[in-house]
């Protein structure tokens, strides 16, 4: 026995248990992955390159470009999302500048009305601008001779929609300066406009084109905002929806998704590149700049983050308006119809519920899940490491892949009768699994962050000790880690609440999400409890993320003592 | 076999060899410091002894087993880092104790005795009754003790320190060198430790490995490191050094330029030498003084650094490059040296060494 062993070494040998662990949960996670995210991606890409017999051809590319209306589409799509783009990020840029780099009073206020559009459906924002400028919309007159639908509207609601998104990246931009740069162009005498040329543009440089990209594939991808808003509107997403839920038609589903995943893929690949670029922009010498009162400065600042708060809530409050009024524009009188109605007859409270399962399991099956494969990455040494940076691809892919790509990929992979996973279909699993893989690698590069932030010597540590890495994991990363955590808990479950995009090709009438419900509310006129639900989803979204920062305020007090000793 | 024996160990990231195929051999109780510049190889050989880097060819061994393929979880040994590495999140007793509770001997021993040994391990490191602070409440050198304490409270076979100072300040760093060495020559645990500083590799160490791109340079005791270069890299890496060169001029005497001095140490006849004189070697003469080896130099440059004078000096009749020479304050009693002043100097003949020449 003793030399069978010794002349048969086994797989493995000299490895601890742990290590032996970490290399199965690796190629486990990698497997997952690959299921979950790689494989029905690739079964798009094939499905579009053969056509109905299985030859390989691009007949159905061509059956596209042929279809008549399809260029009107890509050609709308496009400039659309340009105009979004334009308008978005100096909105943006200029709300954060005044967050970061002026003297406000109330900036956390402010900060948190510029991101309130994330709290509801993209939906919300088209919602209320047919309120407040649709046919018996209240400021129907501002618009003239134009009608809110069709491009006005999609690009009304698509800003409001992405604002926070952009405001989010140049928050952070705008968040790191280096003082010394501001005193010496101030020893040179430099003008206020020069500083701001050649200091804090530069600076916030990579943060913009991030920021532009991510508008402009938002713009391109969303489907729920010209569905609602678009009237005739032709543009590429809405064009999937009616091709694969109207007709259909999986084919050229299939291939209007790829149209629309490869602008998005490669505005996420620039962005990926552009970032590797920014490592060494701020150094750890630089002395962070603290901006002093200035009335010249701060007063029109203050003005335009007044003006935009007001916009902002204006469309929020309209949407709760809406699902106040008895009866749009006859009878205004306050009540909670629409929810009674909604809730009872139209079967919003079935979906509410739904919602608030997936969500909650979102977070709760995506939050370790993620976190775990982040820690397999970044802390764990064993398993094979050609396997590594095949993981981290993958993670970052799903920023690239529109939702609505991702859904299309989903029916044909899991749909196909020979996959033994046809079972998860329209069921709620799948849809949890979506939503995880859709809002995959912002939270990835959250933990990764946070895992980076810690000393990189604790897995070496503790094998010099005995203790097998995963207590350590246990003990010390993940307590050290757990705002991060918290943060890509919370992060899961407003996104799986609100999002439309991945789902609205996989429920079943039994699994009817919240969000999708309001698409179809609209769909059938019922604007009232459309909008009774939305407000709804966004109340809900603003009680967990209180009840986060609640929990995280909490947490530091706690832990204060190994946290921040010296406060 | 030694304690602790390296045989041939290489180690490849890419295209930069990290370990050119090295060997050392660690006698049991013994304190190694591995010095080198920043890329010489020297904590990629500690890692690779821990198991933290995986060689591509060689063996370790370990008290006469090959532990060369074995994950560092099955290796007995307890290393600090620079970095300090302790949990942030447990107090001190936490700490010390990680190690001890995942032990069935010390969990058989209960909640007492892991206490006990915590409180001696603090008591060792000198810093009894700290066992609920939490690292960041502590002192760099505070951590870096804690950090001592964890390491060593299983009892490991092997100690293993990477640049575990180098984050200190400098008094601090000055006062825990010693601390360590004495705490090592207490328990006589068996330690390795990579350095860039030679000062505290030549205070600390038993013996020195010089390392220099993946290579052992040379092995030996700090005197002998010191006094005896192996080749110019150590001679210029260890402290600061003058090297002359002269034409041997029978058994022991050496002719440079215009003069002929006396070497301690034979030299082979008929060809050229070069030869290594520290600056603290060097004498300071009355002016009329005719001792051996003694000779006229011109003062160039004065720095006065407290403890002592290093003066650059131009001896024609000796070389063309300039001479360095360290006069401690005492040695000098007073005396001015003015830039432009002359001196009669002289070098010792047993501090006349030749270099061994590369083979």
């Amino acid at each position: 026995m003793t030399r069978l062993a010794w002349s048969f070494p086994r797989l493995g040998e000299g490895r601890s248990t742990s290590e032996r662990l970490g290399a199965g949960l690796l190629v486990g996670a990698a497997l997952l992955l690959c299921v979950f995210l790689i494989l029905p991606l690739g079964v798009l890409l094939i499905g579009s390159v053969f056509d109905e017999a299985g030859e390989l051809s691009l007949v159905r590319f061509a059956e596209f470009a042929s279809t008549p209306g399809m260029g009107r589409a890509v050609w709308n799509t496009i400039w659309v999302a340009v105009v979004v783009t334009v308008l978005t990020v100096p909105l943006a840029f200029l709300y954060a500048y005044a967050i970061q780099r002026a003297c406000l009073p109330l900036r956390g206020v402010w900060r948190i009305i510029g991101l309130s559009a994330l709290l509801g459906p993209s939906l919300v924002g088209a919602i209320s601008f047919i309120q407040w400028f649709g046919t018996q919309g209240v400021l129907k007159s501002w618009l003239g001779e134009h009608s809110v639908y069709g491009p006005i509207g999609i690009i009304l609601s698509t800003v409001y929609a992405s604002f926070p998104h952009a405001l989010m990246i140049l928050v952070v931009a705008l968040a790191t300066a280096d003082a010394r740069l501001f005193e010496a162009a101030e020893a040179l005498s430099a003008s206020r406009w020069r500083k701001f040329v050649t200091v804090t543009l530069p600076s916030a440089r990579y943060g913009l084109i991030s920021a532009a990209l991510v508008v402009f594939s938002y713009s391109v991808s969303e489907f729920g905002i010209p569905k609602v808003i678009g009237g005739n509107f032709p543009v590429l997403a809405v064009e999937v929806y009616v091709q694969v839920v109207g007709m259909h038609n999986f084919g050229r589903g299939a291939v209007v998704a790829l149209l629309l995943l490869f602008p998005v893929l490669l505005a996420f690949l620039v962005d990926w590149r552009i970032q590797r670029k920014q490592q060494a922009s701020l150094t750890a010498r630089a002395v962070p700049y603290v901006p002093r009162p200035d009335w010249r400065r701060d007063l029109p600042l203050l003005a335009y983050c007044v003006l935009v708060s007001v916009a902002m809530l204006g469309v929020l409050g309209m949407a709760g308006y809406t699902s106040l009024v008895r009866f749009w524009p006859y009878n205004l009188e306050l009540s909670l119809d629409h929810y009674r109605y909604g809730l009872a007859e139209a079967g919003v409270l079935a979906a509410y519920l739904n919602s608030l399962k997936i969500a909650g399991l979102t977070a709760l099956v995506g939050t370790p899940f993620i976190f775990l494969v982040a820690y397999l990455v970044e802390k764990n040494r064993s398993g094979p490491a050609w396997l590594r940076p095949l993981v981290q691809g993958a993670a970052a892919l799903p920023m690239g892949v529109p939702g609505l790509v991702l859904g299309i990929g989903y029916i044909l992979f899991f749909n196909h009768p020979s996959n033994p996973l046809n079972s998860l279909y329209h069921t709620l699993a799948i849809m949890v699994i979506a939503n995880v893989v859709h809002y995959y690698t912002s939270c990835h590069l959250t933990a990764l962050t946070s895992l980076k932030s810690i000393d990189r010597e604790f897995e070496a540590v503790s094998a010099s000790l005995k203790v097998s890495q995963f207590v350590t994991l246990w003990r010390v990363t993940l307590p050290v880690c757990l705002p991060a955590v918290l943060e890509i808990a919370r992060y899961l479950f407003i996104n799986a609440m609100t999002t439309v995009s991945a789902l609205v090709f996989l429920y079943s009438p039994e699994t009817l999400p919240a969000s999708v419900s309001i698409l179809n509310l609209d769909e059938a006129g019922e604007l009232g409890p459309a909008a009774a639900m939305a407000t709804l989803i966004v109340l809900t979204c603003a009680v967990v993320s209180l009840l986060y920062s609640l929990l995280t305020h909490f947490l530091f007090r706690r832990q204060q003592a190994w946290r921040n000793p010296n406060r | 076999m030694a304690h602790l024996e390296i045989r041939n160990l290489t180690k490849r990231f890419g295209a930069f060899v990290a370990l050119d195929q090295v060997d050392l051999a660690v006698a049991r109780g013994e304190f190694l410091v591995l010095l080198g510049p920043s890329g010489c190889g020297k904590t990629t050989l500690l890692r690779a002894i821990a198991g933290l880097e995986r060689q591509d060819a060689g063996e370790i061994f370990h008290g006469g087993e090959e532990i060369s393929r074995r994950s560092p979880a099955l290796r007995d040994f307890g290393i600090v880092f620079q970095s300090y590495a302790l949990f942030p999140n447990l107090t001190v007793a936490d700490n010390v104790a990680y190690g001890l509770k995942s032990r069935k001997a010390d969990r058989g021993a209960g909640r007492d005795g892991v206490r006990r040994r915590v409180a001696e391990m603090l008591e060792l490191v000198g810093l009894p009754g700290i066992e609920h602070k939490y690292p960041a409440q502590l002192s760099g050198g505070q951590q870096q003790r804690v950090a001592l304490a964890r390491a060593l409270a299983t009892a490991p076979d092997l100690l293993l320190l990477d640049e575990p100072l180098s984050a200190l300040d400098a008094i601090e760093r000055v006062r825990l060198r010693s601390e360590v060495r004495q705490l090592q020559t207490q328990l006589g645990v068996t330690t390795i430790m990579v350095t860039h500083d030679q000062e505290e590799a030549l205070a600390m160490a038993d013996r020195i490995v010089v390392m220099k791109s993946g290579r052992i340079q040379q092995v030996g005791g700090p005197r002998d490191i010191y006094r005896a270069p192996a080749n110019d890299f150590v001679a210029d890496f260890i402290g600061r050094g003058n090297l002359i060169e002269g034409a041997a001029a029978g058994a022991r005497h050496v002719r440079m330029r215009n003069l002929t001095l006396r070497c301690a140490e034979p030299v082979a006849p008929g060809r050229s030498h070069r030869f290594y004189v520290r600056p603290e070697d060097i004498c300071l003469y009355d002016t009329l003084d005719r001792c051996e080896n003694s000779f006229y130099a011109q003062v160039r440059k004065h720095e006065f650094l407290g403890a002592y004078s290093l003066v650059t000096l131009h001896a024609h009749d000796l070389a063309e490059q300039p001479l360095v020479a360290q006069f401690s304050s005492n040695y000098l009693a007073g005396r001015p040296i003015a830039a432009g002043a002359t001196l009669r100097i002289g070098i010792p003949p047993e501090h006349l060494r030749p270099m061994p020449e590369p083979a």
